[in-house]
């Protein structure tokens, strides 16, 4: 047994104990510090297993030595091993920046539980990821939901309280979807595992049974992926929540539910299934369109700075999901590398309004003039993941727009590409409104608070160039993001998982002789 | 050394100027890296200075030839030409937005590549509307949004065309296209609107009298001649364009004669010289495109010194309005003989820059056997004499007394008015050095016996009539004297029909825009209604609705289904 086989097992227990830890430490900072280390820890695993994965290997572990049918699986491939580091990595920058962004925010005595809930959401978010196993997915579904939930509820607000109360009603009503959509297949096939299920539908595919399954979990994963008209939850939940957790969120939650559902319906219950027979584009893409147009719309005349970012949020789920929609390689790649690229670009996006919230006390759009003169550093931060946002070229937002506009062309969707490039313009105009203000517009009155504004603290605004250094990174040189998309978009396209057992039948049973 | 390229340069030089608080230095600043991009340009070898490999695709940020070494480096004598011009302006915004529109029009003219070329389009719109906004009232708030709305549908419609492009050809260099495709009309339609071409040229006039006294100036240099200069590299010998460019050239005169902005009969008279430039594009044989360039050289100089001049009226008097001016010679003659030299160069008169580039195109456009185009433009170059030649330094000038007595320009002004001055005469008494700069090498002398008499004959009733005009503009009713100079130029037409029909185009378009206008903004309310925090889409809905919507939409899928199995 080496270190290295036990990495898919690492990935989950070392945010697993962190949480405890932090109870037991009791201690605000202590507490960060241990949350620092295990996002840490969990980046450096991600990336050793997106390493491991890279030429198409698959990874099929068995918890506690227990073979898959009677006990857990973890499967990883490039896709999921992708969303793994997406993950690890935006919650450990954002860790990094929650040393003085969560400070003001949240109490400090209250610190701890805050950062236990922080690894918990964690935990669960990977969890969700990494495992082969459609109930225990459903299990980390619920741990990361009950974090969250106490963390928007940390919020400063009053209305956070209703906000997470919201939340948890539609995530609980979400979840509950996903858990009856799970065990109508369970009743269908007699198999929770993922492998196994990918092989059995196809004989059952014709029943009842695996219909009803189907539309739950479309139901299911389209409320907990924030998929128009099933979005109203967020607006609320990214507004009111600390702004340091709904950095973490945008970047990862959303991105896992649509990771699931690509898991789910390509995989599990096959392209052909999902596109061909239920004709699931029909479902998501309508929604997806309207979704990208409205939502961007709505964006343009929100008076608070975060809800306008969680309505841009909605509208860039739209793109993905539109590009989804295409079920071409070309299309799915596009979807894949926006789930990364606006991981970075929102979080970086909802960091600087931190950095403002921060000093100023509040975002409300209107207010933010003088900002650019106090806060230079930050408003460069802005304008920049801003352009991103936006996809001007030499960003990492370009890359994915030129590649799902590509890719919609190639399939000839002339209106859906113009859609796009109608709600890029409008996205122009919600970040150049805020970046006028910023800029040119002079402080309303020298208020106590903003008269005395200055650059946000170092420690919030290494993470943030940091984050923003990296998306520009990926900008310029977009081509590697691109091919591990590619190589994931085969892999989902390619089918049920089936030629996976096949492949890597000797690995995995090397790997079960071991323990 | 990639990063410390011209276009970069004005951009590293708009983020300093953003954070410095002195004024002077920002001045100082924005005359500097003009010159500095000048001599970068007029040095550098032709070929590839810098591209990058991006997700697949070959940016070039630095194409240098000969067609885009020129409009380099006129772009960047207006940037320090303007610059020297607004020494006196201490508004951040008007500042940056300046340094960051002639960074972005250097950067497009350099675009080996129609993405990189899309990025600066763009850019032109985004800083530019800045110059209009600096007026800071509610209608150049107005305008300036009307203005990027068009700006930036160019370039819009600039990259659905080179997406098409890409996926017919797989290149995104930007070399000459032949129209067909979807794609390339695309394309053309988008360096149309920048171009104003004619039915898409309302923006002009609307938006460039609305800047502010140096914001005007600075954009007259740049964005249609950005246009002219992706014509020039894409659509060269497109015959279509020859008549575009004709029409060009002739319909502005109806409105620049009735217009009494002399800032709009200006933006008016940019218009028609465009459609000269065009019509060049259009012949597309190395003598017409060389004519193409050397015009967009010329007109670049004294169209900035004609609005500056007027910029320097209305600074001082504060009004542009023809009938509010009259008899500022006396106290402002510098700017007076300056103003003259503009009309002069924009009216062809030999020995003037306007001579040595317009010949070139009118050549062109002989040799080629387009006779009828041929005609057009030299009727087109009377009416320009009429209204640019005649009308604006006559007005403000000379003609009635309005008994205002405004100081002279100030130093600044007169400075870059006089060394853009220069620049007329200089090109036009000895035009050898802008010919060897042209993008191919023609042998081409503009001073033959032929082109000197075929202009005299057309400026010999102009200047006769001009003499008159002076000498009795200073009696009070003389005003008339205006009608007889117009209806002498245009004897072919009745004189009264062309205020009529100017009139009725006029109405009847501006009617068109501002139903669509209307149009538009109704729209935009109606969804800002539902957008705004408190409306239908934005305001948190309750659990009940939410749950409603699940409801309905789990309906509609398994309805969908059910059949099915």
């Amino acid at each position: 047994m080496t270190f290295s086989e036990q990495l898919p097992a690492l990935q989950i227990v070392i945010p697993l104990l962190g949480a405890p830890l932090c109870v037991l430490l009791r201690h605000a900072r202590g507490a960060w510090l241990v949350t620092l280390v295990c996002n840490i820890a969990c980046t450096l695993v991600a990336l050793a297993l997106v390493a491991a994965t890279r030429d198409g290997e698959i990874i099929r572990y068995a918890l506690g030595g227990w073979a898959a049918p009677t006990g857990i699986e973890y499967y990883i491939d490039i896709v999921n091993a992708t969303v793994l580091l997406v993950v690890s990595f935006i919650s450990s920058v954002v860790c990094l920046y929650a040393w003085n962004g969560a400070e003001k925010e949240v109490p400090l005595d209250r610190h701890y539980l805050f950062y236990t809930g922080w690894l918990l959401c964690v935990t669960g978010l990977l969890g969700i990821v990494i495992t082969g196993d459609a109930f225990n997915a459903f299990v980390f579904l619920e741990i990361s939901s009950l974090a969250t939930y106490l963390l928007i509820s940390l919020g400063r607000e009053r209305n956070a309280l209703t906000a997470a109360f919201r939340y948890l009603v539609m995530g609980s009503i979400g979840a509950s979807f996903i858990l009856i959509g799970v065990g109508f297949l369970y009743a269908a096939t007699g198999t929770l595992n993922m492998v196994d299920l990918s092989e059995r539908i196809p004989q059952a595919e014709s029943t009842r049974t695996v219909l009803i399954a189907f539309t739950f979990l479309a139901i299911g994963l389209m409320i907990k992926a924030a998929i128009f008209p099933l979005h109203a939850w967020l607006a609320n939940a990214y507004h009111y929540a600390p702004v340091t957790v709904t950095a973490l969120l945008s970047g990862t939650a959303t991105k896992v539910s649509l990771y699931l559902l690509l898991r789910f319906f390509f995989n599990i219950f096959g392209t052909e299934y999902s596109f061909g027979q239920m004709l699931l584009n029909y479902i998501l893409l309508p929604g997806a369109i309207v979704g990208f147009v409205v939502m961007s719309a709505v964006a343009i005349f929100q008076t608070d700075l975060r809800r306008m970012l969680a309505y841009s949020s909605v509208a860039q789920i739209g793109y993905i999901v539109a590009a989804i929609c295409l079920v071409t390689p070309l299309g799915i790649s596009a979807g894949i590398v926006h789930i990364i690229n606006h991981a970075m670009i929102k979080a970086a996006l909802f960091m600087a309004t931190g950095c403002i919230i921060y000093r100023l006390g509040h975002a409300h759009i209107q207010s933010l003039g003088g900002v650019a003169k106090s806060m230079p550093v930050t408003t460069a931060a802005f304008i920049v993941a801003g352009l991103s946002l936006i996809g001007v070229p030499l960003t990492a937002g370009f890359v994915s727009k030129f590649n799902l506009i590509a890719a919609m062309l190639e399939k000839g969707w002339w209106i859906a590409a113009a859609l796009i490039l109608m709600s890029s313009l409008m996205a122009t105009i919600y970040i150049g409104r805020v970046v006028e203000i910023m800029i040119f517009r002079k402080p309303r009155l020298a208020t106590p608070e903003s008269s005395g504004t200055r650059e946000a603290p170092l420690m919030m605004l290494l993470p943030l160039w940091g984050l923003i250094a990296i998306s520009i990174f990926f900008g310029v040189f977009g081509s590697e993001t691109l091919s591990i998309a590619a190589s994931g978009a085969e892999r989902l396209l390619d089918g049920r998982l089936i030629e996976a057992v096949t492949a890597t039948a000797a690995q995995a049973g090397s790997m079960e002789v071991s323990q | 050394m990639t990063l410390l390229l011209p276009p970069f340069l004005f951009f590293y030089a708009a983020i300093a100027c953003l954070l410095l608080g002195n004024a002077k230095q920002r001045s100082i600043i924005l005359i500097v890296v003009p010159l500095i991009s000048l001599v970068w340009i007029a040095f550098t070898d032709t070929g590839s200075h810098a591209s990058l490999e991006m997700a697949g695709l070959t940016l070039e940020f630095m194409r240098v030839d000969r067609l885009s070494r020129i409009f380099g480096i006129i772009f960047s004598i207006a940037a320090f030409l303007s610059a020297l011009y607004a020494w006196h302006v201490k508004d951040i915004m008007q500042q940056v937005a300046t340094l960051g529109y002639a960074g972005a029009a250097i950067g497009g003219v350099f675009a080996g590549d129609l993405l990189t070329l899309f990025l600066y389009w763009e850019g032109t719109a985004v800083t530019s509307v800045f110059l209009i906004w600096a007026r800071r009232t509610e209608g150049a708030y107005h305008t300036g949004i009307r203005y990027l709305i068009i700006q930036v549908l160019s370039g819009v419609l600039l990259l659905m065309g080179l997406l098409l492009h890409y996926r017919d050809t797989g290149s995104l260099a930007f070399e000459a296209m032949t129209l067909g495709t979807l794609g390339t009309w695309l394309i053309f339609l988008s360096f149309g609107m920048k171009c104003a071409f004619p039915l898409m040229h309302n923006w002009l006039q609307d938006s460039y009298p609305a800047a502010t006294v140096t914001g005007t100036v600075v954009l007259s240099a740049f964005t249609t001649k950005m246009a002219v200069y992706a014509l020039a590299r894409g659509f060269p010998g497109t015959e279509i364009l020859i008549y575009i460019g004709a029409v060009m050239t002739l319909f502005p005169i109806f409105f620049a004669e009735i217009e009494n902005d002399l800032r709009r009969v200006l933006a008016y008279s940019l218009n028609n010289q465009l459609g000269f430039m065009v019509v060049g594009v259009g012949i597309g044989t190395p003598m017409a495109i060389n004519g193409t360039a050397a015009h967009a050289f010329c007109h670049i100089l004294y169209k900035a010194l004609l609005f500056m001049s007027v910029g320097a009226v209305l600074y001082r008097t504060g009004t542009s309005k023809a009938s509010e001016l009259g008899g500022l010679y006396k106290t402002m003659p510098k700017t007076a003989i300056f103003c003259l030299i503009g009309a002069a160069s924009i009216s062809a008169v030999p020995l003037f820059s306007g001579f040595v580039s317009k010949s070139l195109i009118l050549s062109a456009a002989g040799n080629q056997g387009y006779w009828l185009v041929w005609g057009a433009l030299l009727i087109a170059s009377a009416g320009v004499l009429s209204h640019s030649g005649i009308k604006i330094p006559f007005t403000a000038f000379f003609a009635k007394d309005s008994g205002k007595r405004p100081a002279e320009a100030p130093t600044h002004m007169l400075w870059a008015m006089g060394i853009t001055a220069a620049l007329c005469i200089g090109i036009g008494v000895a035009p050898g050095a802008l010919y060897a700069l042209l993008p191919y090498d023609v042998e081409y002398h503009p001073y033959s016996f032929d082109h000197v008499l075929t202009q005299f004959q057309l400026l010999a009733f102009a200047l006769l009539a001009f003499i008159v005009l002076m000498k009795t503009g200073l009696h009070p009713h003389e005003m008339k004297a205006t009608n007889i100079d117009s209806d002498w130029i245009y004897r072919r037409i009745t004189p009264r029909l062309v205020p009529v029909v100017g009139r009725a185009i006029d109405t009847g378009w501006s009617g068109i825009t501002q139903t669509l206008v209307g149009l538009f903004g109704r729209g935009v309310a109606q969804i800002g209604k539902f957008s705004e925090p408190r409306g239908l889409l934005a305001r948190g809905w309750g659990i009940n609705s939410m749950v409603l919507i699940l409801t309905a939409l789990m309906g509609l899928v398994l309805l969908f289904n059910f059949g099915k199995s």
